[in-house]
C-alpha cells in the first residue's frame, strides 16, 4: 500500500491522501457486460513505475494514445501549447499541429467537430477547458453523440469520441471554476462518464475512455492536477470501465464516492476507525453505466450506505445510488442512506468552506447512520 | 498611431523598420521634438520625395540620422497616405474617414442563373454541359421525388404512416446536387434531401420501409418517418435537431483531408437552420481547419411559419461566407443545370484547396412545413401556387431536355405511372413487414448491451406478457 500525503498551505480543510493497492481491482463481481475481471496490465509490481502529478499522468495516456493510434486527434481551446493545465504539453511539438490543434472558442463547435471526426473511424479526444463551460455542448452530447449509433439502428457511431473537462471545487473557483456537472450527463443514455481519483487511475482510465467504442465525457479533478502525485506505471495499460473498485475494506457501513471527493472520505474512515467503526469505501469510477453489484455486494455485507460528492445534493448522483440500493437491499438496510453533498446553492467563493461536503461532515453522518 | 509614436520611443524602435518614415508624415505637430521644426517644414518634401526615399534621407541625414531606416526600400510599394499595422490578425491600413459600413449592400448579391423560367439557356451563361445519359437521370430522378412526395403525403392523410414532410420546389436542389456529387462524398443532411438518398440509389422501398419503421428500415424503426440514413450510401443518418449536422460534416470533412481521400463532405441545411449557433460553429471552423465541407443553404423562404424577414436581415446566407473567411456563391434553386455547375465547381475548389464553400440556392418551399403543417394559415394560396407553378424546377428541366429531344411526353406518362405503382405498393409491402423485435429497444444504447439494460429488458418482457394488451401486436417480443 502506498500513501502520500500533500497539505494545504492556504488552511482549506482538504489533504490529499492517495492510497493505491498493487494494480488489481478487488471486486469480486463481473463487470456489466457479463465478462469476468481480468487482471490490469499493471498487475506486476515489477514494471516501472514514477512518481507523478494528475496532469502529467493525463499527459502521458494521451502522448500514448497519439502515438499508439495515427488517426487519433486532441482539439481544444488552447491545447496547442500545452493547454491551460498542461495536460497536453509537448503533444503538438511532437504529433504536429494537424493532429493536435487549437479550436476557435466555441463549445459546441467543438464537440459537433469531435463527433464528425469520430463518425469516421477517428479517436477524437476533445477538451473542454471547464465543465463549467460545458452546456453550450450538451445539445451536441445529448442529442447527438448520444444517439448517433442508436438512431442510426447501427449503421453510424461516435464511438470514438473522448470529451475531456477539468471539474470540481480548487479552493478559489467561485461559481464558473468548480463545477460538478456528472449528473446531467448521468441521466443521458448512450454515453459514458467517467471520473478518476488519482493520478495512476486517471491515465488507465483515460486510455480506456479513448479506446472504447462509445462517446464517454471524461472529468478530471483539477484540484489534484497538481496536488495528487503518485507511483504510476511508465507503459500503456488500461483500467475497466463500468467497474467499482472497493479501495478499503470494512464492515460497518459503506463509503461511495468518485474523484477528489475519496480522498476526503478516506480521512473520514481513518477518523472513524479510531472510534471503532469499520468503513468500506468504494471508488465508483464510472458513472454510467455504473456497477450496482459492486456496491450491492457491499450493502449487503454492512447494512449501511453513505454516498458523498461536492455536486448539489437534489438530484445529484447520489440519489440515483440510494434509490436503487433501497430497491436492492431494503431489508438489509440498518439505517436510512446517508448524502453528504454539495449545498443546493451555486458554488460560492468566500463560502467555499461551508459549501463543500468536509471530512467532519462526513464523519458526523458516518456517526449518525452507524448509531441510528 | 502618432500617439503611439509619441509616448514611447522604445515603440517607435520596436516599430521603424515596420513603418519605415511613414508613420510620422501624416501629423508633424505630433512627433518628438527634436523633429518637430524639421517636420513642419519638410513634410510636404518627404511627401513629394517618396518615390526615391534613400535619396532623400541621404540628403537629409541630419534632421533624421539619429533613426536607422533598416528597410525602407522595402515600403517603397505602401501608399504615402496611409498609415498600416500589424496588428494580430494581419496588416490593417488605416482611415481617417470615420463612417459606418451599411448593414446592407446597395445591390443585394446577384443570384447564379443558367436556365430562365422556360428552360432556355440565358445566353452569357457560363455553366457545364450536362451530358445526355446524367442529365435524363437527374429528370427522372426529380420525377419520381415529386411522385414520391404525392404517395407518401396521401399515405400519411390516409394514416397508414404518422408523418411525411416534402420537399416540393427543391427537386433540382436535391437532384442536380448529389448528381455534381460523387458517391464517397459523405452527405450530412438536415431532413428536406430525400432526393440525395435517392440519387445514390436508395430505393423507393428502402424509403417506405423507413417511413413505416419496419424491420427492414435500416435505424431499426427507432425514428420518425423521414429520418432516412444509410451508410452504404454514405448518407448520415437524420435528426431532427436543427443545424447540429453542420459542424458534424466539417470534422469529418477534416478526417478525409486527413485521410487524404478524394472526397468533400456537405451538409445542407435551410434558411431557419442558418440562424443556429452550430451554423456559426461550422463555418468558423470550417475556415480555420480548412476543412473541405460544402455548406449548402436552401433558403426557401420559411422556417415553418417564420418567414425570412423574421429570420435575419442579413442579404440571406451568401452574405455571410466572407465573414467567416468563405467563398461563397448564391444561385437560383429552381435552375438545376446552375445548381449542378455551382456544387461542381465547389466540390473541386473544396477537395483541391482543402477548403470550404458556401452555397446559397434561393427557392421557395412550396409545399407544407410537414404533414403538422397547414401553411395557408400564415401565407396566401395565391402565393403559393405561384411558387408551385412559374418556378416549378421538374417542368423547367423538362423543357430543357424536351427541347433537345431527350425527353417525351409518352416517356413522361410512363414514368410518372410506372413510379406510382411501384410507391404505392413498396407502400403496402412495407406496411404488411412485421416491426422490429422488442429485443432492439435496448440494442445499439452502447456498442454491447450493458447490465441495467439486460435488467431492464427482463423486466420488461415480465410485464408484456402479464399485459399484452397494452402492447402493440405488431412489434414481436
Amino acid at each position: 500500500m502506498l500513501m502520500r500525503r500533500i497539505g494545504r498551505s492556504s488552511g482549506a480543510s482538504r489533504s490529499c491522501f492517495f492510497i493505491s493497492r498493487g494494480g488489481f481491482s478487488t471486486t469480486t463481481a463481473t463487470s456489466p457486460d457479463g465478462t469476468t475481471l481480468l487482471p490490469t496490465k499493471t498487475s506486476t509490481p515489477s514494471s516501472s513505475t514514477k512518481s507523478i502529478n494528475l496532469f502529467t499522468a493525463i499527459n502521458q495516456a494521451l502522448h500514448i494514445a497519439l502515438e499508439s493510434d495515427p488517426r487519433s486527434y486532441v482539439f481544444g481551446e488552447d491545447v496547442g501549447f500545452g493547454g491551460v493545465f498542461r495536460c497536453s504539453t509537448g503533444l503538438a511539438d511532437r504529433f504536429g499541429k494537424k493532429r493536435v490543434f487549437n479550436t476557435p472558442l466555441c463549445e459546441q463547435g467543438i464537440v459537433g467537430f469531435g463527433i464528425g471526426l469520430a463518425a469516421m473511424g477517428n479517436r477524437a479526444i476533445a477538451e473542454i477547458q471547464f465543465a463549467d463551460y460545458i452546456y453550450p455542448a450538451f445539445d451536441q452530447i445529448v442529442n447527438e453523440a448520444a444517439k448517433f449509433r442508436y438512431r442510426s439502428g447501427n449503421q453510424f457511431n461516435c464511438g470514438g469520441l473522448t470529451i475531456r473537462a477539468p471539474y470540481g471545487a480548487v479552493g478559489h473557483g467561485g461559481h464558473y471554476h468548480s463545477q460538478s456537472p456528472e449528473a446531467f450527463f448521468c441521466h443521458v443514455p448512450g454515453i459514458k462518464v467517467v471520473i478518476p481519483r488519482s493520478p495512476r487511475e486517471a491515465k488507465g482510465l483515460l486510455l480506456s475512455c479513448i479506446r472504447d467504442p462509445n462517446p464517454v465525457v471524461f472529468f478530471e479533478p483539477k484540484w489534484l492536477y497538481r496536488l495528487a502525485v503518485e507511483e504510476v506505471p511508465e507503459d500503456d495499460y488500461m483500467l475497466p470501465l463500468s467497474q467499482a473498485e472497493v479501495i478499503r475494506e470494512g464492515s460497518d457501513i459503506t463509503l461511495v464516492g468518485w474523484g477528489a471527493q475519496l480522498a476526503v472520505m478516506e480521512q473520514a474512515c481513518a477518523d472513524a476507525e479510531k472510534d471503532g467503526i469499520s468503513c468500506e469505501l468504494i471508488d465508483l469510477r464510472t458513472l454510467i453505466p455504473w456497477d450496482k453489484e459492486t456496491v450491492e455486494a457491499s450493502v449487503k455485507k454492512t447494512g449501511r450506505l453513505l454516498i458523498s460528492h461536492e455536486a448539489p445534493v437534489t438530484g445529484g448522483f447520489a440519489a440515483e445510488i440510494s434509490a436503487s440500493l433501497v430497491e436492492r437491499c431494503f431489508l438489509r438496510l440498518e439505517a436510512p442512506i446517508a448524502r453528504v453533498c454539495g449545498l443546493d446553492t451555486p458554488f460560492p467563493l468566500v463560502f467555499e468552506p461551508f459549501y463543500m461536503p468536509t471530512k467532519n461532515k462526513i464523519l458526523d453522518a458516518i456517526k449518525a447512520t452507524v448509531n441510528y | 498611431m502618432s500617439v503611439h509614436l509619441l509616448k514611447s520611443r522604445n515603440v517607435v524602435s520596436h516599430f521603424r523598420s515596420k513603418l519605415g518614415f511613414l508613420a510620422i508624415t501624416n501629423q508633424p505637430t505630433c512627433w518628438n521634438t527634436n523633429l518637430n521644426h524639421h517636420f513642419h517644414t519638410c513634410s510636404r518634401s518627404i511627401l513629394q520625395n517618396l518615390e526615391s526615399p534613400h535619396e532623400f534621407l541621404c540628403e537629409n541625414r541630419n534632421s533624421l540620422c539619429f533613426h536607422r531606416w533598416e528597410s525602407t526600400m522595402a515600403e517603397k510599394h505602401l501608399n504615402v497616405t496611409e498609415h498600416a499595422m500589424d496588428y494580430p490578425g494581419g496588416k490593417v491600413k488605416f482611415t481617417s474617414d470615420m463612417s459606418f459600413i451599411p448593414g446592407s449592400p446597395e445591390e443585394r448579391i446577384h443570384c447564379y442563373r443558367v436556365l430562365d423560367e422556360d428552360g432556355h439557356i440565358i445566353s452569357s451563361s457560363n455553366f457545364i454541359e450536362i451530358g445526355k445519359e446524367v442529365a435524363v437521370k437527374m429528370y427522372m430522378h426529380m420525377v419520381t421525388l415529386q411522385v414520391m412526395d404525392t404517395i407518401f403525403y396521401e399515405a400519411q392523410r390516409q394514416g397508414r404512416i404518422s408523418f411525411y414532410l416534402t420537399c416540393i420546389g427543391e427537386e433540382a436542389i436535391n437532384i442536380a446536387s448529389a448528381a455534381a456529387l460523387n458517391f464517397e462524398d459523405l452527405v450530412f443532411p438536415q431532413y428536406r434531401e430525400p432526393g440525395v438518398l435517392l440519387w445514390r440509389g436508395f430505393t423507393i422501398q428502402e424509403f417506405a420501409n423507413q417511413l413505416l419503421g419496419n424491420k427492414a428500415d435500416y435505424g431499426k424503426g427507432k425514428q420518425m418517418p423521414i429520418h432516412y440514413g444509410s451508410n452504404k450510401h454514405n448518407y448520415v443518418t437524420i435528426s431532427s435537431t436543427v443545424g447540429t449536422q453542420v459542424p458534424q460534416a466539417v470534422g469529418a470533412a477534416y478526417s478525409l483531408k486527413m485521410d487524404g481521400k478524394d472526397a468533400c463532405t456537405i451538409t445542407y441545411f435551410g434558411d431557419g437552420g442558418s440562424s443556429t449557433a452550430d451554423f456559426h460553429a461550422g463555418l468558423n471552423f470550417a475556415a480555420v481547419m480548412e476543412a473541405p465541407v460544402i455548406f449548402f443553404c436552401r433558403n426557401n423562404g420559411w422556417a415553418i411559419s417564420t418567414p425570412v424577414a423574421d429570420q435575419f436581415r442579413s442579404d440571406g446566407i451568401v452574405s455571410r461566407g466572407q465573414a467567416y473567411g468563405i467563398r461563397s456563391i448564391r444561385v437560383d434553386g429552381h435552375d438545376a443545370v446552375a445548381i449542378y455547375t455551382a456544387v461542381h465547381e465547389a466540390r473541386q475548389m473544396a477537395i483541391k484547396e482543402g477548403a470550404p464553400v458556401l452555397i446559397e440556392a434561393l427557392t421557395y418551399r412550396a409545399g407544407h412545413h410537414s404533414t403538422s403543417d397547414d401553411s395557408t394559415r400564415y401565407r396566401s394560396a395565391r402565393e403559393i401556387e405561384w411558387w408551385r407553378g412559374s418556378q416549378d424546377p421538374v417542368s423547367r428541366f423538362r423543357k430543357y431536355i424536351e427541347r433537345k429531344g431527350w425527353w417525351s411526353s409518352e416517356a413522361e406518362s410512363d414514368l410518372r405511372a410506372n413510379t406510382r405503382k411501384q410507391i404505392a405498393e413498396a407502400v403496402q409491402f412495407a406496411e404488411k413487414t412485421e416491426k422490429p423485435p422488442v429485443a432492439a429497444i435496448f440494442q445499439d444504447v452502447y456498442d454491447v448491451v450493458p447490465s441495467n439494460l439486460r435488467e431492464q429488458e427482463k423486466l420488461l418482457r415480465e410485464t408484456i406478457s402479464r399485459h399484452s394488451k397494452d402492447y402493440p401486436s405488431d412489434v414481436p417480443v
